[in-house]
């Protein structure tokens, strides 16, 4: 059954006439990872920001619906409530907030949403344990303040990691694995793969497909001036790493002039 | 930031304020005006020795002068109406004035001030381990632990029993950090201080609780001018704690105190301030608190340390710089401060390190943080004298926007006479970023909560130099601040 229906979906930036999404038609099945690919400024990270509900962007037409209901009514928390989770392209720093605290606040609030009891101290300190050591963080980082001073690697691996934490039905990769040395890379592939389940997709943001090896997408789009351009498999994948995306923009091209 | 943060943050103002109530006791008021008879009265009322009456006259004089002069202290970022200093009364005190054997005696009314402002007494007696030395108004009405401390050699208490039984201590130092002629508000306390704390910890003496007083500022239109002497003898250890709040008022309240720390060779002085005095209408500015003060600490003696750390929530106007003089070789000055002002709220606060001392060291962190139309200026001075060799500074001052309408402002002053001094200066301001409170929305953080997480972070490194049990309560009063009508 869908996890994620998007559909025709037009979006806009607030009071400016800029158009970034023209009619975006994606569908996600749960259990399932999908790969989304295409060039700079095509609309990838507007469309994950979109999902989580970043209010710059406006939606102008069409609809998005998860798990049957329509996510546009949903604040952004609501959203991550509702098992939305989004691994920043660009971890934000919140100097003086420490991972402890703030994943506390976060991970209790998430589960009183779902209708979960509130973790004692004791059982969320060992449930932080557990999960950074699943996802080979070095549990020293969980005693800093919220990205502040990590590496741009630490950076990324503590999104996997608090994918861990909070547990989601949707997690959406904003090029989490740009920027990765190779061990690092395999780091977050590793983890991705250890938390794929029935009951969770994944729309997974990238440029390379190095990281797709790794964790075999079931399907992979290619987005081109704010639409799908092409689905597939693998294949499609490996096809962009050895042409490029001309070929899309050509046929593109073609398809509209027809 | 976006149209619900907007929203959200304007909502704050409509709290009302959690401490305004106010403590019906029949008090005894001098007359309104700043004459000699007044400061005659208010120190036969006390009781004092001569040397005190004539120590207050001399001040008296002195600032009698000043105002008559018209003097006004217009430097400051700051706009209120000065205060009208013929318009005040200068001492009030509660009408039972005894000091009180055990809290049985205290009246009810007193104790239920401080219950609602969530510092039981007898609580504290029985859980915290401090001791309250309680001042209501202008006399202090009831001291705790003195036992304890009498065992070590501490004296505490009030300034005014201070005078009567120590006068060779209290004549020895009062006046020497902080002179009569120092500045306008400092004169005026000279003049007509009414009562305030004063603590002596022997040579050598770890002092084995943290101290604590209670400020309330309480009679209408009455002035609240207190005064706090601290001196720490060679090799020991003092940690103080004030912490402040009145009650809701109509007039402007002016409070100029003086408070001067003394730290011999060795010796190490802790004082903590949390001040959450009314602010005045949230949307008028009217009848908040003047909190208008004076402190400054000496490092007389090598290897001595002097730690200020405030956390200012309250006032309509605040203006202070808790210094040090870094007199002694390789002692240590630092400052540690958070300023919240919302509303109407200004206020122009910092800290002055003056390095005279061979290889001396200060530290300066300070937070501001502004919402609505309130504004924030940071104020210091580093000062670096000739002889000073290897002074070192480091001084980092962030300001934190909430919401487009409020101001932050930062005024460094540098002044190196040496050329081995290290001064490091550190600026940022910064709004509360959208990508900050997005960030928080998307792992399941509401407004309110995230916005305590960010400002809480933000003041961090200043909330944990504060004693552990006042650092609790410091995030909550910070909680609080924040808190408003969401939803």
């Amino acid at each position: 059954m869908p996890l994620l229906e998007v559909k025709n979906l037009h979006v806009g930036v607030e009071d400016e006439d800029i158009r970034i999404l023209n009619g975006v038609d994606l569908t996600l099945d749960t259990g399932q990872l999908h790969a989304l690919m295409g060039p700079n400024g095509s609309g990838k990270s507007t469309l994950a920001s979109v999902l989580a509900g970043r209010e710059e962007y406006e939606v102008l037409d069409g609809e998005i619906l998860y798990d049957g209901e329509d996510l546009l009514e949903l604040e952004p928390e609501e959203r991550a409530e509702e098992g939305i989770f989004l691994a920043f392209q660009y971890p934000v720093e919140l100097p003086g907030v420490s991972m402890t605290n703030f994943l506390k606040e976060s991970v209790n609030s998430v589960r009183e949403a779902r209708g979960q009891e509130e973790l004692s101290s004791a059982e969320f300190l060992k449930m932080m344990r557990e999960r950074a050591d699943m996802m080979g963080l070095d549990a020293d980082l969980t005693k800093r303040s919220v990205n502040e001073g990590f590496s741009g690697g630490e950076k990324k691996r503590n999104e996997i990691f608090q994918l861990a934490m909070l547990e989601p039905r949707l997690a959406i990769l904003d090029e989490t694995d740009s920027g990765l040395d190779i061990d690092a890379l395999k780091n977050v592939a590793d983890g991705v793969n250890k938390l794929r389940d029935d009951d969770r997709g994944f729309l997974v943001i990238t440029h390379y497909e190095r990281i797709l090896r790794y964790i075999e997408p079931e399907r992979v789009h290619v987005m081109l001036d704010g639409k799908i351009a092409q689905s597939g498999d693998m294949e499609l994948a490996d096809k962009l790493e050895d042409e490029g995306y001309e070929w899309v923009r050509e046929e593109a091209a073609a398809a509209a002039a027809a | 930031m976006s149209t619900s943060e907007t929203e959200y943050l304007k909502g704050k103002a409509n709290e009302d304020y959690e401490h305004g109530f106010y403590t019906d006791i029949e008090a005894e008021t001098a007359p309104e005006g700043l004459t000699e008879d007044v400061v005659r009265y208010i120190s036969h009322r006390k009781d004092e020795p001569q040397w005190l009456l004539d120590w207050r006259l001399k001040a008296f004089r002195h600032v009698r002068e000043r105002i008559d002069g018209g003097e006004t202290i217009d430097w400051a970022h700051l706009d209120y109406e000065a205060p009208k200093f013929d318009e005040i009364s200068y001492f009030s005190a509660p009408k039972d004035k005894a000091q009180y054997e055990s809290l049985d005696e205290v009246p009810d009314e007193i104790l239920e001030t401080f219950e609602r402002l969530g510092i039981p007494l007898e609580e504290q007696k029985a859980l915290t381990g401090v001791a309250v030395d309680a001042v209501m108004d202008s006399v202090s009405v009831a001291t705790t632990f003195k036992e304890k401390l009498k065992e070590k050699g501490v004296i505490f208490k009030s300034f005014g029993e201070a005078a009567r039984d120590h006068p060779e201590i209290v004549r020895e130092y009062m006046g020497t950090v902080v002179p009569y002629t120092d500045n306008l508000y400092a004169a005026l306390n000279s003049a007509v201080f009414s009562d305030g704390s004063f603590v002596y910890v022997p040579e050598g003496v770890t002092c084995p609780m943290e101290l604590s007083t209670y400020f309330r500022i309480n009679e209408a239109g009455t002035g609240q001018f207190e005064r706090t002497l601290i001196v720490a003898e060679p090799g020991s250890y003092v940690s103080y704690l004030e912490g402040c709040t009145a009650p809701m008022r109509k007039e402007n309240q002016l409070h100029a105190a003086v408070v001067e720390l003394i730290a011999h060779e060795d010796a190490e002085i802790k004082y903590s301030t949390i001040q959450n005095w009314y602010p005045g209408d949230p949307d008028t500015g009217e009848g908040g608190v003047y909190n208008l003060v004076t402190k400054r600490g000496i490092c007389k003696g090598d290897n001595s340390k002097i730690s200020w750390t405030q956390l200012e929530t309250g006032s309509a106007v605040t203006q202070k710089y808790p210094s040090v003089i870094l007199a002694g070789d390789n002692s240590v000055g630092e400052f540690y401060s958070v300023a919240f002002t919302k509303g109407h709220q200004q206020a122009d606060t910092g800290t002055k390190m003056q390095h005279i001392g061979k290889n001396t060291k200060s530290t300066i962190i300070s937070k501001g943080i502004s919402a609505d139309v309130a504004d924030n200026s940071y104020r210091g001075q580093v000062k670096v004298s000739k002889n000073a060799d290897n002074a070192r500074n480091f001084s980092q001052c962030d300001s934190m926007l909430l919401g487009p309408d409020c101001g932050a402002h930062t005024y460094p002053y540098i002044e190196s006479n040496n050329p081995s001094a290290q001064i490091e200066h550190e600026a940022t301001t910064s709004k509360v970023g959208e990508d900050q409170m997005f960030y928080c929305h998307q792992r399941g953080l509401g407004e309110e909560e995230a916005l305590k997480l960010i400002v809480n972070g933000f003041c961090q490194e200043v909330l944990q130099e504060l004693p552990m049990e006042f650092a609790v309560e410091a995030k909550e009063l910070l909680d609080i601040e924040l808190e408003g009508s969401v939803g």
